[in-house]
């Protein structure tokens, strides 16, 4: 045996690695699930051409005005046919004749049905014999960066890195306890710090091949790109994984059933889930939550991570999202050693 | 090892009520007593596991709050319900454990002195229940410890398991290894201990080497047997819940048999301890005639520790 393998912090975390992949299921769901689910947000969200978008018109002068525009695709239809349209949500607006000129019907709650109203009065009017006061050109861009695949991935980044260290460590270490292999472990001269730092060193092996598979696939595959420099998204990533372990360890520390901890995690995560801008902007909370929001952990490394990989912004940029998640790494961390159940 | 006035109580519980014992080096000591006596709350106050509310417990001339350390890794302890992470290997479990050692002996060692040679390559959870114990037993010894705690070693194994882990311990007594183990199996402490100390409710309520207890039932054999009466009881509308033909039977008659040293009745059984059983059991046979009583079952064996724990509590050792 040479020096490394009798190392006690060594054998420590060899035997993480060793449980965690004999178990097929924390495979799956490490590495497999977060690819799937990108891949499967990717094809639902890919970029289609621009809606055509449904309307009705009372008259046949009317409908062929409306035809006119490539954005509408018009029917002619009577009042009542057309209400009932409306309400099934079959058209987005009716266009009805009326003697001293038209009137649109259609819910100005829908953006879709707004659109649907402008489009078709400029229809209108250009067929009444309206010209545009301005000469106006119309540029196209179909940026990478600004599709929805792009806002997601950093978000499942985010998510994933949240779930693998708050299950990986809090399962485990809840499971040691509860068959006892906690109290015999600290029965033998085991260095306690060592048992904790094995976790995190294992965590952080895992997490290169978790982020590397991810990203690698979201990069290949849908062309998510990779601004700001991949330093410090790695740094991003050890951070953020550091403080979700931190607060796994917390979960963990006193919890004496595998139900128990499971109750716990689900509390913490859930509302992150919701909350913190996975897959969509977080800013859309009112702004009464926000400060909650805003100081939640994946919050703020959902927030770095998309500002380094969309923006390409530095970390100088991002001292309040790293300052939150150190807090979180520090403060969890302190609480859960003082409070460790080791028995 | 030395304790002194230990005492820990458990929310209503007292589990150790004032213990004091000292067992000395290269001795098998064994803790012995039923399901709740206190036996492992003593075992892991020794093993600095918890805290005592009252008393001290020096080690190897250390204690817990100043040389914890040096303890840790002079002492092997087995735990009664560790369960090691089913999908580690015999030898990987062992390698790590050993890692927490800084002197001790080599893995292969330890596998060959638990018979696991076979196993060395198989995943835990394939593991037998002795396998398991024997694995148990070997992260205790690849520190190759001074002192070893064994707490319940045998319990819920096969007779066979058992009889393998016994020549295992026999072995480490060989080697001369203090060893104190716990169990609530009296043929166990009689075949593995020097001395034993038995306790019930927190209390030792005995300390001896198992030949001196045993001596303290005053015969050396037991004789039980049930009698029943050859005279039809008179069935009377006073007594109809006792039973007329256990009530015959008076202690007296038997205890003044000479060679009779003591007399109890447990389940409809009569058990005496007898000395010279040649002699006395034939007068035994002859008073039951005399009284018209004959017996529906006799059968005679050594005296047992667990004959020494009924006459010092009047329960049978697994009554709980």
């Amino acid at each position: 045996m040479n020096k490394l393998e009798q190392s006690s912090l060594y054998q420590l975390t060899m035997a993480r690695f060793r449980l965690l992949a004999r178990e097929p299921e924390a495979i799956f769901w490490i590495f497999i699930f977060p690819i799937l689910l990108a891949a499967g947000l990717g094809i639902a969200f890919r970029n289609r051409p621009p809606d055509v978008l449904p309307v009705g018109a009372t008259t046949t002068q009317l409908t062929q005005a409306l035809a006119a525009d490539k954005g509408l695709k018009a029917a002619e239809m009577d009042e009542a046919a057309g209400s009932h349209a409306l309400a099934t949500g079959a058209i987005l607006l009716l266009a009805v004749e009326q003697p001293q000129g038209v009137s649109y019907r259609y819910d100005d709650t829908n953006p879709d049905a707004r659109t649907a109203r402008m489009i078709a009065d400029r229809a209108i009017q250009a067929a009444a014999g309206q010209r545009d006061a301005v000469r106006v050109e119309n540029q196209l861009i179909h940026e990478t960066g600004s599709r929805y695949i792009d806002f997601v991935v950093p978000g499942l980044l985010g998510m994933n890195l949240m779930g693998s260290a708050i299950w990986g460590l809090g399962f485990a270490i809840v499971e040691a306890r509860q068959k006892k292999l906690l109290k015999r472990m600290v029965a033998s001269p085991m260095p306690r710090w060592q048992y904790l730092a094995s976790f995190l060193l294992s965590r952080l092996v895992m997490l290169v091949i978790e982020v590397v598979a991810f990203l690698g696939f979201a990069g290949l595959v849908f062309g998510v790109p990779f601004r700001g420099s991949l330093w410090q998204l790695g740094f991003l990533c050890v951070l953020t994984s550091m403080a979700f372990s931190a607060l796994g360890l917390l979960i963990s520390s006193r919890a004496k059933t595998m139900e128990a901890a499971s109750g716990l995690m689900n509390l913490v995560m859930l509302p992150m889930w919701i909350l913190s801008g996975v897959f969509f902007s977080a800013s859309r909370f009112p702004a009464v939550i926000q400060p909650f929001v805003r100081a939640l952990p994946l919050t703020a490394a959902n927030e770095a991570l998309r500002a380094n990989m969309l923006q390409g912004v530095g970390l100088n940029h991002l001292v309040a999202p790293v300052a939150i998640l150190l807090a979180w790494l520090v403060a969890p961390f302190a609480v859960a050693l003082g409070i460790f159940r080791w028995r | 090892m030395l304790l002194r006035g230990l005492r820990k109580a458990f929310a209503d519980v007292q589990a150790v009520d004032g213990l004091d014992l000292e067992v000395t080096q290269g001795e098998c000591f064994g803790l012995l007593g039923p399901n709740g006596a206190g036996k492992t709350t003593t075992i892991e106050i020794c093993e600095g596991l918890t805290t005592p509310d009252e008393g001290t417990v020096e080690l190897l001339g250390l204690n817990w709050s100043t040389g914890a350390g040096e303890l840790r890794q002079r002492i092997g302890i087995q735990l009664q319900e560790t369960q090691f992470p089913e999908k580690l290997t015999v030898e990987e479990t062992l390698r790590l454990f050993r890692s927490f050692y800084r002197h001790g002996i080599p893995v292969e060692e330890s596998i060959r002195t638990a018979q696991l040679e076979e196993k060395r390559k198989s995943r835990v959870g394939g593991l037998s229940g002795g396998q398991k114990q024997r694995l148990a037993m070997a992260t205790a010894l690849v520190g190759d410890p001074e002192l070893l705690f064994l707490d319940e070693p045998t319990t819920g194994l096969d007779p066979q398991a058992r009889r393998h882990l016994w020549d295992l311990v026999d072995e480490l007594k060989q080697a001369g290894r203090t060893i104190i183990l716990t169990t609530h199996y009296m043929e166990e402490a009689e075949r593995l201990c020097d001395r034993v100390a038995i306790m019930d409710h927190g209390r030792m309520i005995a300390l001896g080497t198992p030949q001196q207890l045993i001596a303290t039932v005053g015969g050396e054999d037991i004789v039980e047997f049930a009698v029943g009466s050859t005279q039809v009881p008179k069935a009377g509308p006073g007594a109809p819940d006792s039973d007329p033909v256990r009530c015959v039977v008076d202690a007296a008659q038997f205890t003044a048999i000479p060679g009779v040293q003591s007399h109890r009745v447990d389940a409809g059984l009569h058990q005496l301890s007898v000395s010279e059983l040649h002699t006395t059991v034939p007068r035994i046979f002859a008073a039951l005639k005399a009284e018209g009583l004959h017996m529906s079952e006799f059968r005679t064996h050594s005296a047992t520790l667990e004959d020494v724990f009924v006459r010092l509590t009047g329960r049978n050792l697994r009554d709980e």
